[in-house]
């Protein structure tokens, strides 16, 4: 009951925030943003770990920009052209942009972005850029033509600033991209420009007097602050020195608590693209945890809801497959595993299992990952399977996941808007790779699979592709090459007067554009 | 006045060794007490202590019997704290005594090996040696069995030093006993009391080296101990302050116990020693 009034209080201030953004946004104003951990660089096209992205999105920019329903909007490009035949987008750009150092932004510094510079550097784009794209080319200066080899959908949600942030070809061209002093002193051409990086301390923005979008940016300033304690955090959040806290710096069990505040929000949006998946990988090569019955008993075993309620502290939902239902393709046509230990136990004598004692790889990423393996020990335990709970540090934890060297391993994974980019990897025969925690590491490899993933990508309308998904869905969650436990949600607790942070798919990595201080 | 009635006479050390005696029949029943895994979740999260008659201490984070864990991680900490102990004792005894026996160059040599371990910080040094082993319950023992040898000993090495001047060693080596024999007949039964002692003390430094390293998540994360129960309940000291606070007080009586118990050991074993307290 309670619940249920925490939910309609919940829902009606979501429904005042849609009022409130109806007002008029009031110029200046200062924000403090809590960052964790410190970025290692703010070179957005060298570097996209989360916090340099939270920081650097506000800096540079990129093409389009994407709202909480995926759906392309205009950024740099103020227009966008799909040519019948699915293979040439033509991007319009924005007139009188300029980068920070007052040069102009013209489609040169698009070709050199696309084409040069993030092809040698970015690992998202480059496999992308060297398997679909055939030129990209310049018709005038602020026009720029992309041809691809085939059709390929997911190239219109290529587009995001931390995936391919505008790079100004003044500075680069012809330069050592890594080993460019520039690289210190970011130029972009975002809203907000980097005045003050105090290592260890703070990161200080300051507004782009010049920003091409006329009475924009509202605030005049941000302090990004870098505080490594997750107490200290919270604590720093209600001192008043910090106004947001970003997705994940503060621990689950604070949450509850600190949204309480007065004149406290809090919005678990702005995670749409990146809509971070988390799972349990069983290493397929390992004797028993090859067999489809025995993973499906493990699945029936584990008690997701409660994961979900008590040690994510009610944040999130259960999946029901390998595609997020908050980005597209997803279906629900599956088949689903209830919380049924008897089940579980009917499948895991079937399957053979005697009883060896299996693995649990722990995620070193703070307490509630520590919690959650013991409740799944625990479940498991209750249906007969032994298992082992191995601890280790983020380093150890790499290397161990990279390397295969688990029975099970939880992870998470962004989806990064397409199931092309971010879903496929996780299951395709040709991702089986040491070196990378985050590709196919069970090892799991079926020929279907890896065929309709690949006609998928390419196929030429949304509707064919959801064909191909819906299939390719329903076949892994009968087979589970992975147990998906939860779609995550990281809130974003900030203070009421802080309007319009969170408008978009990536929220506060591209929020402060828009957002304004009551 | 005979051994007992001199450690009677101590009543911190009765109070002590009650305490001790508490703790270990807990251990011992834990598996009749609470048949259940301490790891299973029971009932609600947060339940709050005496209030309902099947949680007497309440419920942690997720919803596990505090109780549980804390009759169970009386066994965890109680074993790690004697088997440590007795790891310890294994090295520092036969490494005090060859020293202080052999004397000259040995005893140089041994006495600097024993100083290049007490001048690294103990602690830093267990945090190491788990980290790079795994944290498991055989590594934590290890670990907390190499930093705590080295008083060990250099007590054993004292006592051995003014023994072997003593006339009845002298007279085992003009009959002509053999060294090892002379160590293991003559020399070491007559250092067993400090040992005794000093043992029952570096029982209690182990739980807290133990509790520690589980409080910074470096246990074994497969067994219930008060470190962890510590650790695990530290974020929720505000409004759940019972999941720390009921392990931490187990830590804090069974460590004084210990202290207690082995005073005691000490007045009732060096009678001559002991201070005037009838």
């Amino acid at each position: 009951m309670t619940g249920l009034r925490l939910g309609l209080a919940l829902a009606a201030s979501v429904l005042a925030l849609g009022a409130a953004t109806a007002q008029e946004p009031k110029k200046g104003g200062t924000v403090h943003v809590v960052v964790q951990p410190e970025p290692p660089m703010l070179m957005q096209g060298l570097n996209q770990n989360g916090p340099t992205n939270m920081v650097a999105g506000n800096i540079y920019e990129s093409l389009l920009r994407y709202d909480e329903k995926l759906n392309p909007q205009p950024s740099l490009a103020k227009s966008w052209e799909i040519s019948p035949d699915a293979k040439v987008y033509t991007f319009k750009l924005q007139e009188g942009v300029t980068w920070h150092d007052g040069k102009p932004f013209t489609a040169d510094d698009v070709v050199f972005t696309l084409d040069k510079f993030l092809r040698e550097v970015h690992p998202r784009w480059r496999p992308i850029v060297n398997a679909q794209v055939e030129t990209i080319e310049k018709v005038d200066d602020l026009t720029v033509k992309i041809t691809l080899k085939q059709p390929f959908g997911p190239m219109i949600m290529t587009q995001e600033v931390a995936s391919a942030p505008m790079i100004p070809k003044h500075i680069y061209d012809g330069t050592d991209y890594r080993a460019n002093p520039a690289n210190n002193t970011p130029i972009g051409t975002g809203p907000f420009k980097l005045k003050e990086w105090k290592k260890g301390s703070y990161i200080h923005l300051v507004k782009n007097e010049n920003y091409w979008l006329k009475g924009k940016p509202n605030l005049d300033e941000i302090y990004w602050q870098i505080i490594p304690d997750a107490a200290a955090r919270a604590v720093a959040y209600e001192t008043g020195k910090v106004d947001v806290l970003t997705g994940g710096s503060v621990d689950v069990y604070d949450v509850a608590r600190l949204s309480k505040l007065p004149n406290t929000c809090m919005t678990t949006k702005g995670w749409e693209m990146f809509a971070p998946h988390a799972w349990l990988t069983p290493n397929v090569r390992n004797g028993i945890l090859g067999n489809k019955q025995f993973r499906q008993g493990l699945m029936y075993a584990i008690d997701r809801e409660f994961g979900k309620d008590v040690v994510w502290g009610g944040l999130g939902k259960l999946p029901t497959g390998p595609i997020s239902s908050k980005t597209r393709f997803y279906s629900s046509d599956v088949p689903t595993y209830a919380f049924d230990p008897a089940k579980a136990k009917e499948l895991i004598k079937a399957s053979g299992y005697k009883g060896e004692t299996i693995k649990l790889l722990n995620l070193p990423y703070g307490e509630t990952w520590s919690r959650w393996s013991e409740a799944i020990k625990q479940n498991l335990e209750d249906v007969g399977v032994k298992i082992q709970i191995e601890n280790t540090d983020v380093p150890g934890w790499t290397q161990k996941a990279s390397n295969w060297d688990f029975d099970l391993n939880f992870n998470f994974l962004y989806q990064l808007g397409d199931p092309a980019m971010g879903v496929a990897r996780s299951y395709i025969s040709s991702n089986i790779a040491k070196g990378n925690p985050f590709a196919n590491v069970g090892g799991y490899s079926n020929p279907e699979v890896d065929k309709l993933f690949a006609e998928a990508a390419i196929a030429a309308t949304d509707a064919q592709r959801q064909e191909l998904y819906t299939k390719v869905q329903k076949l892994l969650a009968d087979e589970l090459p992975v147990l998906w436990l939860l779609e995550m949600d990281f809130p974003t607790i900030y203070r009421c007067n802080v309007k319009n942070l969170v408008t978009t798919g990536i929220g506060v990595d591209d929020g402060f554009r828009d957002a304004w201080k009551e | 006045m005979s051994f007992l009635k001199r450690f009677a006479s101590n009543r911190g050390a009765v109070v002590g060794l009650i305490i001790l005696l508490v703790v270990i029949v807990f251990a011992l029943l834990a598996p009749s007490l609470f048949p259940q895994s301490p790891w299973r979740t029971v009932g609600r999260p947060f339940l709050a202590p005496f209030v309902m008659e099947r949680f007497p201490l309440g419920t942690d984070t997720l919803g596990r019997n505090i109780a549980a864990g804390l009759v169970h991680g009386a066994r965890v900490s109680l074993m790690i704290g004697v088997v440590s102990t007795l790891v310890a004792l294994l090295i520092g005894v036969p490494l005090g005594a060859v020293a202080g026996y052999a004397g000259g160059f040995v005893d140089d040599a041994l006495m600097r090996f024993t100083e290049f371990f007490q001048t690294i910080p103990s602690f830093a040094l267990a945090i190491v040696m788990v980290a790079i082993l795994q944290p498991q319950l055989g590594s934590i023992v290890l670990a907390i069995g190499v930093v705590s040898w080295p008083p060990v000993a250099r007590l054993v090495r004292g006592e051995v030093l003014s023994l072997k001047t003593r006339e009845y060693v002298q007279a085992a080596v003009t009959i002509g006993q053999s060294t090892p024999r002379i160590i293991f007949s003559q020399v070491l039964p007559n250092t067993i009391a400090p040992i005794i002692v000093m043992g029952s003390l570096m029982i209690g430094s182990a739980i807290l080296l133990e509790s520690s390293l589980s409080f910074l998540g470096l246990g074994d994360p497969n067994l219930m101990s008060w470190g962890y129960m510590v650790g695990a309940g530290r974020t929720r000291l505000i409004d759940a302050w019972w999941i720390s606070f009921f392990p931490g007080l187990a830590i804090f009586l069974t460590v004084l116990a210990l202290n207690l118990a082995g005073e005691g050991l000490n007045d009732a074993l060096n009678p001559r020693l002991a201070r005037g307290r009838e």
